[in-house]
């Protein structure tokens, strides 16, 4: 077995992303995620791997010199917290509208405004319904673990390399700043330039006389032209939910009542689910891994067997919209959160789960 | 096995060091473990806690409103969380600086004068250390030799000469506790 070492989750993105052959990070430091870029300094990966690291002046810049390396066919990554987040919201809409391939890391904390540096997960909505303007999706990838925060980064590339597309992991700060042990993967090298411009015929790798040449752009003032680029993109999304949904779900097979949780508070609810099963009360949990595509079929799937279900989260029920348009009307659909960058307790999800089912 | 521990103190007093390197002497015993820090403007003075969970299952909630152990090494980190341990858990406190002595009939308390034996050895910078002897002494949950592997992970190896230090400050730990309360 491969050494376990313990580390943040934050930092566990850091060698992830050297270890999978990231050409590029550009980051501007926020709390609760700054141990991203202190790990890859400390580390100097463009001594070994050449992977470039920098700081750059604004958010605003970092994203835009994703736009930039994703161009030219790099695979390029950046992170940030919450606020930081609201200001790269016009590079991702770009960045989606050119069909770019990059990873985008979000460590959230409470907000609106500069809220808290405590966790939180009010940006759901910023992240799952779009944030930038324009009809684009990204591929949200939420992890639970430090080790899934390790294992995203190469899953969230290679995600967003399938669908020419970003990608984001959007973690929490329970997630990113726990320590747990994570596994390292075996070192991938970084794609040379002969691989990228074979993989990447799109890409802006210098013109050669056997083709003509690539435009990376998002504009399009031809009505009809810019009518199909948008056909493409939702042709693009829906092939996202009909081949990358992923979920875990927990003691659901025989439940009666299922908690929706993702990142931190999905580990919150594991708990929460032990001690319902102590008291005989059958509740399942439905951990979804991808927030979009959300795992609405699999929901769909489970509410004949149900008798309510409900959504725990650290915001004021945004990923609860998600999971009553899976279920339709068919069930009561609960809700339970905190907020200001409070983190419930198992029990506290467990008393106000038990006065949800006896209202 | 499941162990959950707070160890809560002032910002500068090794809290969050203390706290991982036990995680790590759980790993290097093939445990399961998590560490969950409070983060923020602590750096040094503010009030610093961790939560550590060591268990022979996979863990599930990092975040815990009851322990096992408390270790505590000051008055507000007492009042905040003497109510958080479970029945027949364990409290050990540092007597410096405190003036309020922990209440509790149903649980076992100990202390342990950290400050005062880290500088008696010589190595007041090893205070968080002997403390872990302490609690060590009562729940043997790691061994001294995971301890020891544990203690080479989580520091630098250009500190590593610094480990037979380190080594006698845990022992001294284990030495001098004192059980007030034992059920």
């Amino acid at each position: 077995m491969a050494e376990q070492i313990l580390m943040k989750g934050n930092e566990a993105i850091a060698h992830a992303a050297i270890r999978c052959g990231c050409d590029g990070y550009f980051g501007y430091p926020i709390t609760p995620q700054s141990e991203v870029m202190e790990t890859l300094m400390d580390e100097q990966p463009w001594e070994t791997t050449g992977m470039v690291v920098l700081q750059a002046e604004s958010e605003t810049s970092s994203i835009n010199m994703l736009y930039g390396g994703a161009s030219c066919g790099k695979k390029v990554m950046t992170s940030s917290s919450s606020p930081g987040l609201s200001l790269m919201c016009e590079g991702l809409s770009y960045l989606a509208g050119a069909e770019l391939p990059c990873l985008v890391v979000n460590v959230v904390r409470g907000g609106p405004g500069l809220g808290t540096i405590q966790p939180g997960q009010g940006d759901y909505f910023q992240a799952c319904k779009g944030g930038g303007h324009g009809d684009y999706k990204m591929i949200v990838l939420a992890p639970s673990s430090a080790q899934e925060m390790y294992d995203f980064v190469d899953l969230g590339f290679e995600l967003a390399f399938k669908y020419r597309n970003p990608a984001m992991i959007l973690a929490d700060g329970v997630v990113g700043q726990m320590m747990e042990k994570v596994e390292l993967r075996p070192m991938k090298p970084r794609w040379t330039n002969e691989e990228i411009i074979k993989k990447m015929p799109w890409a802006t790798t210098g013109k050669t006389s056997d083709r003509k040449q690539n435009v990376i752009t998002s504009l399009a003032l031809d009505a009809a032209v810019h009518e199909r680029l948008n056909h493409t993109l939702i042709e693009k999304y829906k092939k996202m939910e009909d081949e990358d949904v992923r979920f875990e779900s927990i003691q659901c097979e025989d439940a009666e009542h299922v908690i929706v949780a993702y990142g931190c508070m999905s580990r919150i609810c594991e708990s929460t689910i032990e001690m319902a099963r102590k008291e005989g009360i059958k509740l399942g949990l439905l951990r979804p891994i991808t927030l979009f595509p959300f795992p609405t079929k699999e929901i769909d799937r489970m509410v004949p067997q149900l008798k309510s279900m409900m959504s725990v989260e650290l915001s004021t029920g945004q990923m609860l919209e998600d999971v009553k348009l899976a279920v339709n009307g068919r069930l009561p659909v609960n809700f339970f959160g905190r907020l200001g960058g409070i983190v419930p307790s198992p029990e506290e999800v467990f008393e106000a789960f038990k006065k949800s089912i006896n209202k | 096995m499941k162990e959950e521990i707070i160890i809560a103190g002032f910002g500068g007093q090794g809290v969050l060091s203390m706290g991982k390197i036990l995680a790590y002497s759980g790993i290097m015993q093939g445990q399961e473990v998590t560490w969950m820090p409070s983060y923020g403007p602590e750096m040094r003075g503010g009030t610093a806690n961790v939560t550590v969970i060591l268990s022979d299952k996979k863990i599930s909630s990092p975040i815990l409103s009851k322990f096992d152990v408390a270790i505590i090494l000051n008055q507000q980190s007492l009042d905040k969380f003497e109510e958080g341990v479970k029945p027949g858990g364990l409290l050990i406190y540092d007597p410096n600086g405190i003036t309020r002595l922990p209440e509790r009939k149903d649980i076992t308390i100990c202390s342990i004068s950290a400050v005062d034996i880290a500088a008696e050895i010589g190595n007041s910078k090893g205070y968080n250390m002997v403390v872990l002897g302490a609690y060590l002494k009562l729940r043997p949950v790691v061994t001294l030799d995971n301890v020891i592997k544990g203690l080479k992970k989580s520091i630098p190896e250009r500190h590593h000469s610094l480990i037979p230090m380190n080594e006698k400050a845990i022992a001294a730990g284990m030495e001098r506790l004192v059980i007030h309360n034992s059920l």
